[in-house]
């Protein structure tokens, strides 16, 4: 298991909050700013990294995601880039870091070969999108053995059977789809969040992030009262967007990261 | 993935059903018009001299395409599975008029995801589904085609699974749509292959059929990949050129990837990104194939060809003035590899081939590429 995240998540619990957990795509708006944006979401108090890897087919992404990724492409981004960039913010900082990827590029750049790249530029986990459960077996190996964790999708539809299958792969967390769909900030949360978040751990026997749809301090709030980590990506990748390269982009993150990682403290 | 497994346990009930079965068959021959006869093609065998040409006459369906065959099956499926909603991807707009006229028949609401690139070639087709009741939504993404409308099928059927069925059009994606879609095509070669029988008083030696996603090759393939005498040749789109994005033509410039939850062969870069693919056929403008053709091309049973824009608008004359069939692009390819091979073979030999579609719909894109005002 991974040190950092194991780690990031024990220091969230004792503090009495859950784990924040922010996404935004590598390379968008550019390569060249993503480092400087992990630091802002780091300082706005992120206790792990989520770094979306662009995709020319994000079936599991909404607008919002797919833009990014669009854009991220546009300006060059390949995972090569992207393992580059985390090599250089590992440089300075010890946050733990999640790669969130579709399978194919991993494919395209050979499963073994990204595992030793990837562990040797600083990945601690990795979420690929597409590939189920019952498909994971060698991607959960290549990884185990080079001390990366797999983090495994869990969404309400799944079933027991499969929730339990997600058991024995997953490492320090599962990640808990909050509602049926795409990724995209929403207005309302799926009823009954809270007992499928309970369900899910003690099926799985790890902890439960929950994210997808996940855009305002109200419901992180309410999140965090029941799951150990909360993810927030879109409202994060918008801001990135209507941004793009000013200046005060960083700040501009780290504003809004903290407004989010204060509203994960458990009552 | 629960979808999924619903649907692959929804569909092996269903097949195992006899009225299921019975109902789709009555469709078939009293909506659809099937089966669809095989036409020999005289003027065409004297003119390439060589083989004799069978066309399998997938055009004369109810809709114009084969595709009907699985929208039916896969529209009786989603009514069984008690989803009142369909909906569908679409590239040439065969599949998605296909549904479309499925989803009135059965009283189901449908949605279909078209790219805009291809709503401009295809603009019959669209006015077409909107008649028959069905919504229309232009996909902006990507290169506008149809991988694109696939992206957006999957992401509506993710979020709305709970009173939707996707009908996929082609033998491509998760399981268990390409063991599914190829099942509901098979009635084209399993009639096909009595009627040449009877009509050729022999097997044929060569069967072709153009490949996009590969429906109506695996319809046609199937009942004949026993008979290891008999040559098998999928087409594919040659586009405009050799280098990436500028054809579909996936055996030869592709690598195995993983798309739309499907391992098989994938144009993309070095990089694993999904390359843009170029045809002047929308229903073969896809940088995948499905997983059955990657198999049969690795184990040698099926040939994979290419053929490009050019070659195919000449086919798609050539049988129009010889057999007055008007052929939709994507058969003409078929036809365009078949004047190509035809000459070389012997008098007494056959070839079959899977006309899959008519091509009213292609009238006014080959007008206009041709410089033609109508």
């Amino acid at each position: 298991m991974s040190g950092r995240i194991e780690r990031a998540f024990a220091r969230a619990r004792k503090a009495r909050r859950a784990a924040f957990i922010p996404y935004i795509t590598a390379g968008d708006p550019d390569p060249g700013r993503t480092v400087a944006l992990a630091r802002a979401l780091e300082r706005g108090g992120a206790d792990i990294l989520e770094l979306g890897v662009p995709f020319t087919d994000p079936i599991a992404d909404g607008a919002t995601n797919q833009r990014a990724a669009e854009r991220a492409l546009a300006a060059g981004t390949t995972l090569t880039t992207v393992l580059e960039t985390v090599r250089s913010f590992r440089l300075t900082s010890d946050l733990p870091l999640v790669l969130f990827t579709y399978f194919n590029p991993v494919h395209a750049y050979g499963l073994a070969r990204f595992s030793v790249d990837a562990a040797s530029a600083g990945v601690d986990g990795v979420l690929f999108t597409d590939v189920p459960v019952d498909e994971a077996g060698p991607a959960h190996e290549a990884l185990r053995r080079v001390g990366i964790e797999l983090v495994l999708l869990v969404a309400p539809t799944s079933t027991r059977a499969r929730v339990k299958a997600v058991r024995r792969l997953a490492g320090s967390f599962v990640y808990f789809v909050a509602r049926s769909g795409v990724t995209g900030a929403r207005t309302t949360l799926e009823e009954g969040l809270e007992e499928q978040v309970r369900l899910v751990r003690k099926l799985t026997k790890t902890r439960v992030a929950v994210g997808f749809g996940v855009s305002t301090p109200d419901q992180v709030t309410r999140i965090a009262q029941f799951a150990d980590g909360v993810v927030v990506g879109s409202v994060l990748v918008e801001r990135i967007a209507e941004l793009g390269d000013a200046p005060e982009l960083p700040g501009a993150i780290e504003a809004l990261a903290r407004s989010f990682a204060l509203a994960t403290r458990r009552k | 993935m629960a979808p999924l497994e619903e649907l692959t346990e929804a569909w092996h009930e269903a097949r195992r059903d006899r009225a299921f079965r019975h109902e789709l068959a009555g469709l078939l021959e009293t909506y659809c018009g099937r089966p669809t006869p095989i036409s020999f093609a005289a003027r065409l065998t004297k003119h390439l001299g060589g083989a004799g040409v069978y066309l399998k006459r997938e055009d004369l369906c109810h809709t114009g395409a084969h595709k009907i065959n699985n929208a039916l099956g896969q529209c009786l499926l989603a009514r069984r599975m008690g989803k009142a909603r369909v909906i569908a991807e679409t590239g040439a707009g065969q599949h998605g008029v296909a549904v479309a006229t499925a989803a009135a028949l059965l009283g189901l609401r449908c949605r279909v995801y078209m790219g805009t690139e291809d709503e401009r070639r295809q603009a019959l087709n669209v006015y077409r589904m909107k008649l028959l009741g069905a919504e229309v939504v232009g996909v902006e993404a990507g290169a506008r085609t149809l991988k694109d409308a696939i992206n957006e099928s999957l992401r509506d059927w993710v979020t709305n699974v709970a009173t939707t069925h996707y009908v996929l059009g082609s033998v491509l994606g998760p399981h268990p749509y390409p063991a599914m879609v190829r099942e509901f095509q098979s009635v084209i070669g399993s009639e096909a292959l009595l009627q040449i029988r009877k009509q050729h008083r022999s097997l044929p030696k060569l069967v072709v059929a153009c490949v996009g996603g590969g429906s109506n090759a695996a319809g046609i393939f199937t009942a004949f990949v026993p008979y290891r005498q008999v040559e098998l040749v999928g087409v594919e789109a040659g586009g405009r050129g050799t280098r990436l994005g500028e054809h579909a033509a996936r055996f030869a410039g592709g690598e195995p990837g993983v798309l739309h939850g499907t391992r098989s062969y994938v144009l993309q870069d070095q990089d694993g990104l999904v390359a843009q693919t170029h045809s002047v056929s929308a229903g073969l403008d896809y940088p995948a194939v499905g997983p059955e053709h990657a198999w049969w091309h690795d184990t040698r049973r099926v040939a994979y060809v290419r053929v490009d824009d050019s070659e195919a608008v000449d086919a798609f004359h050539l049988l129009s003035e010889l057999e007055g069939i008007v052929p939709a692009l994507e058969t003409a390819h078929a036809i365009a590899y078949v004047a190509r091979v035809a000459p070389r073979m012997g008098s007494g030999q056959a070839i079959l081939v899977s006309l899959s579609g008519r091509g009213d719909k292609d009238v006014a894109e080959v007008a206009r590429l041709e410089g033609v005002t109508l």
